[in-house]
């Protein structure tokens, strides 16, 4: 068991070192992840909030399906993503395949399902009197939205994070649709799945706590802004 | 009273029948380590190259059959076999990359390794040829074409023994490729070869999982036969003094079978879409003393 700690060691050296490729795996993972983020909450947020606070029939179907959506393995969004954006796919035009662009769009397509039913959730959990007392005291429709949203914002960053930290731990879309080249999407995930093939398991590892390690720095960030908007 | 007993025999042979065919049927190992202890289940961790081109499913289950074994194969990279050899999670490695394997022998981690068939590399290239590597003599002055040229090269870059050939053919060649346009991928050689195949690259392949994907890939050989495109597969025991876990029996078991005459033979006559993939090193040329 000579792994473990070997892995520690080769975590910190790297880390230390200031070891380029370690970093610049770190960088994509962290570009990509934020960028999928950024598409995900753009769609889910409303999306999430128009399942939750507006009836409309259908709205228990939408919320089964995208409920549904979210045990999608990975590979298979990365299998139909890679399709559609090959060369003889019906975007192949593009030119987007093995890109962090690919990757990102793949992801977001992960993570939206996840954005949404967690903020549909929060806004049902929302106290309904906020949204009715917005709406006597003359808001619209959509600055009364605003104020739910607003009311479970603590609910919504503990969405955006669940999200991210899905985002950045899959392996299957940036392995299909980034093809994990060097320097331009190898991302700490598939950096993994590289050094365990070449037997390099120590390292492997070590590369899995840098990216713990990148975490607990985000989440620490979030912590703060967390402590800003409860104050 | 003689009616009887006859009676009580067929029960009995019926018995025994249903709980014979019950324990046959039954996939546990348990039951096959009764039946043949000594052979059981053996590990063997190998490349893709002989998973995916269909070889060990001809060359494997008569010797299954024979020894009322089982033998799990973990496909992976020469890199990772190694590894797993070293670890002692598999019983023996069946790997092409012969700089890696007499280190693993040499430090005792593996024994009685045997070299027993090769296979060959193929350079491959997009049907239009942009860097001529078609128009020259051999493998080392295509390359040497392909990093002139403006087209892109992809390499592994797994610690594989497809990736370890690439890589002393590009030093023999003594040529650096630019690295705007060297692609160095993380990729088992399947999707390698996808990839060279949307991007319009040049790749070095081992010419089984290109002859299993020809139809769906862009790609064309670009180069000529060569011994320095020889690929030779060995097959090593893991060590049983490390690892006692090991089934050692087992795995000199399988190496005896397939550096064997029936194993050979079997190599020799693997077939894919009608190409000839692996060629035996230990089958006697008929005719040959």
């Amino acid at each position: 068991m000579e792994t473990i700690p070997e892995a520690l060691r080769h975590a910190l050296h790297l880390l230390w070192s200031g070891d380029a490729r370690t970093y610049t795996a770190m960088a994509v993972s962290v570009r990509v992840s934020s960028l999928a983020l950024l598409l995900a909450a753009l769609v889910g947020i409303p999306l999430g909030g128009l399942i939750g606070l507006v009836p409309f029939s259908g709205r228990g179907i939408l919320r089964v399906v995208l409920r549904a959506l979210m045990s999608v393995p990975t590979v298979v969004i990365g299998l139909v993503l890679f399709a559609v954006l090959s060369r003889s796919g019906p975007l192949g035009g593009w030119n987007l395949l093995y890109s962090q662009t690919a990757m990102a769009v793949g992801q977001a397509i992960l993570i939206v399902p996840l954005v949404a039913s967690l903020v549909d959730a929060a806004v049902r959990s929302a106290d309904r009197r906020v949204q009715d007392t917005a709406l006597t005291l003359g808001a619209g429709w959509f600055r009364s939205a605003l104020d739910v949203l607003w009311e479970v914002r603590l609910a919504l960053v503990a969405a955006v994070v669940t999200a991210f930290s899905r985002a950045v731990s899959e392996v299957g879309i940036s392995m299909m649709v980034g093809g994990n080249i060097r320097g331009q999407t190898r991302n700490i995930t598939t950096g993994i799945m590289l050094e365990t093939g070449k037997g390099q398991f120590a390292m492997g590892i070590a590369l899995g706590i840098v990216l713990l390690l990148v975490a607990l720095g985000l989440n620490t960030v979030v912590q703060a802004i967390e402590h800003s908007v409860e104050a | 009273m003689k009616k009887r007993g006859k009676e009580c025999a067929d029960h009995e042979r019926l018995l025994f029948g249903l709980v014979a065919l019950s324990v046959l049927s039954l996939p546990s190992s348990g039951c096959r380590q009764k039946r043949t202890p000594g052979l059981a289940v053996i590990r063997m961790a190998t490349t893709t190259s002989t998973q995916n081109s269909g070889l060990l499913d001809r060359l494997l289950p008569p010797f299954e059959k024979r020894y009322g074994c089982r033998v799990d194969v973990i496909a992976v990279g020469t890199g990772k076999a190694l590894e797993l050899g070293r670890r002692g999670d598999v019983d023996l490695v069946m790997v092409h990359d012969r700089a890696r394997e007499l280190p693993f022998v040499s430090k005792g981690f593996g024994q009685c390794r045997i070299e027993f068939m090769w296979n060959d590399f193929v350079l491959l290239g997009p049907p239009s040829d942009p860097a001529g590597a078609k128009k020259v003599a051999t493998v080392l002055d295509a390359l040497a074409a392909v990093a002139r040229s403006k087209a892109l090269y992809l390499s592994r870059d797994d610690g594989s023994g497809t990736n370890a050939r690439a890589t002393l053919l590009q030093s023999r060649a003594g040529v650096t490729f630019d690295p705007a346009r060297h692609l160095r991928v993380g990729l088992g050689m399947a999707a390698a070869l996808t990839m060279a195949s949307e991007k319009g690259a040049y790749v070095l392949s081992d010419r089984g999982t290109f002859v299993a994907m020809q139809t769906r890939l862009r790609l064309e050989v670009v180069s000529r036969q060569d011994k320095i495109l020889h690929n030779v597969y060995s097959v090593i025991a893991v060590n049983p003094v490390l690892h006692p876990k090991v089934n050692h029996v087992g795995a000199m078991a399988l190496i005896g079978y397939v550096t064997g005459p029936e194993g050979q033979r079997r190599i020799a006559r693997y077939r894919m879409k009608g190409q000839a993939l692996f060629h035996p090193l230990l089958l006697p040329r008929p005719g040959a003393r």
